[in-house]
């Protein structure tokens, strides 16, 4: 079980390397895929079956909206940075790996054992979930009644984020097209 | 965009409306089983998002920026938010479930939970058009239009 996670997690991390270096952008956009359905399968083997159906319906529809994005517009990857500009990018990218490896490492040593959570309040939420609420699938009890907030945070995020869309790619007031 | 072969023209006219009812499906029963509004809304989104790569863009363009996707996804959001302010107009706290505490209803039956699936109605809603309107932005709109 561990050593399948921990293959499913360097097979995400490769895909992530490759989207970031890839020049060509579909196929870094493909290898960004391979990150989102491994994490699919993650879900699956620790027995969180909401997560995986919501990741996985996303993980395809955000898939097809970028290859459709990209098909009509170019393949080509053009940011690019030289001289000191690179040496920052890359100076300031192994610092803060660093420090956050550093900063991890000291946390994970005090995590509790994995699958063996110590939370008092979970087992409040999973005897009292279905009697409090009604509900009888209690990851729709505890986020939209015990942790309302950070569902409606949620909503909140993604339609800041549509709006800020619409406002960058509707073209209006542009004088000539 | 260009509409594709007949082949997948006509699979994706047999599969669109499947995919729409299993969305539906999924948000009304995001209480009872796996799912939810957020993964049912994006299959709604994704039906019709089907439907446009296959048979093309260019006729339907302009019905397309008609439909208002970004009102809908701003009365999904004002719903939740008025769910969950409703507690506070009925004296008590935010996000309280009002429902249940008058009418509890039986559990595991499509009618219980209170606000729950009304909740999980108002983000099916509020996803499926933001991510319509995120692929609308990204696939469809050319310079000129109004959305």
């Amino acid at each position: 079980m561990l050593t399948i996670l921990i293959l499913l997690l360097v097979l995400m991390i490769l895909g992530a390397i490759v989207a970031l270096e890839s020049k060509d952008l579909l196929s870094g956009v493909i290898s960004l895929g391979i990150c989102g359905f491994a994490l699919t399968i993650v879900f699956l083997l620790v027995q969180a079956p909401d997560l995986a159906i919501v990741q996985i319906i996303v993980e395809t529809l955000t898939l097809v909206i970028l290859i459709a994005a990209i098909l009509k517009t170019t393949h080509e990857d053009t940011t690019e940075a030289f001289g000191l500009r690179k040496l920052l990018v890359w100076g300031l990218g192994l610092v803060s790996i660093a420090v956050f490896l550093a900063v991890s490492i000291h946390v994970f040593s005090h995590l509790p054992k994995f699958g063996y959570p110590v939370l008092r309040i979970a087992q409040v939420y999973l005897d009292q979930g279905l009697p409090l609420t009604g509900a009888a699938n209690i990851v729709a009890a505890i986020i939209l009644d015990f942790r309302g907030y950070d569902t409606l945070g949620e909503a909140t995020v993604l339609f800041t984020s549509v709006a800020g869309t619409v406002a960058v790619l509707r073209h209006i007031g542009r004088k000539r097209p | 965009m260009k509409g594709m072969t007949l082949i997948v023209k006509c699979i994706s006219q047999l599969m669109a409306p499947s995919i729409f009812l299993l969305g539906v499906y999924v948000v009304l029963h995001g209480h009872l089983t796996p799912g939810g509004g957020f993964a049912g809304g994006v299959l709604i989104a994704g039906s019709f998002v089907l439907l446009i790569l296959a048979f093309g863009s260019d006729e339907v363009r302009s019905q397309i920026l008609n439909w208002n996707a970004t009102a809908f996804e701003s009365v999904g959001l004002f719903v939740f938010w008025f769910l969950a302010f409703w507690g506070l107009i009925r004296g008590t706290y935010y996000f309280t479930n009002v429902i249940t505490k008058v009418n509890p209803g039986l559990p595991y039956h499509l009618f219980s939970a209170g606000i729950i699936p009304l909740c999980n109605l108002a983000i099916g809603i509020e996803v499926a058009a933001a991510l319509f309107s995120i692929f609308i932005c990204l696939a469809i709109l050319k310079v000129g239009d109004r959305i």
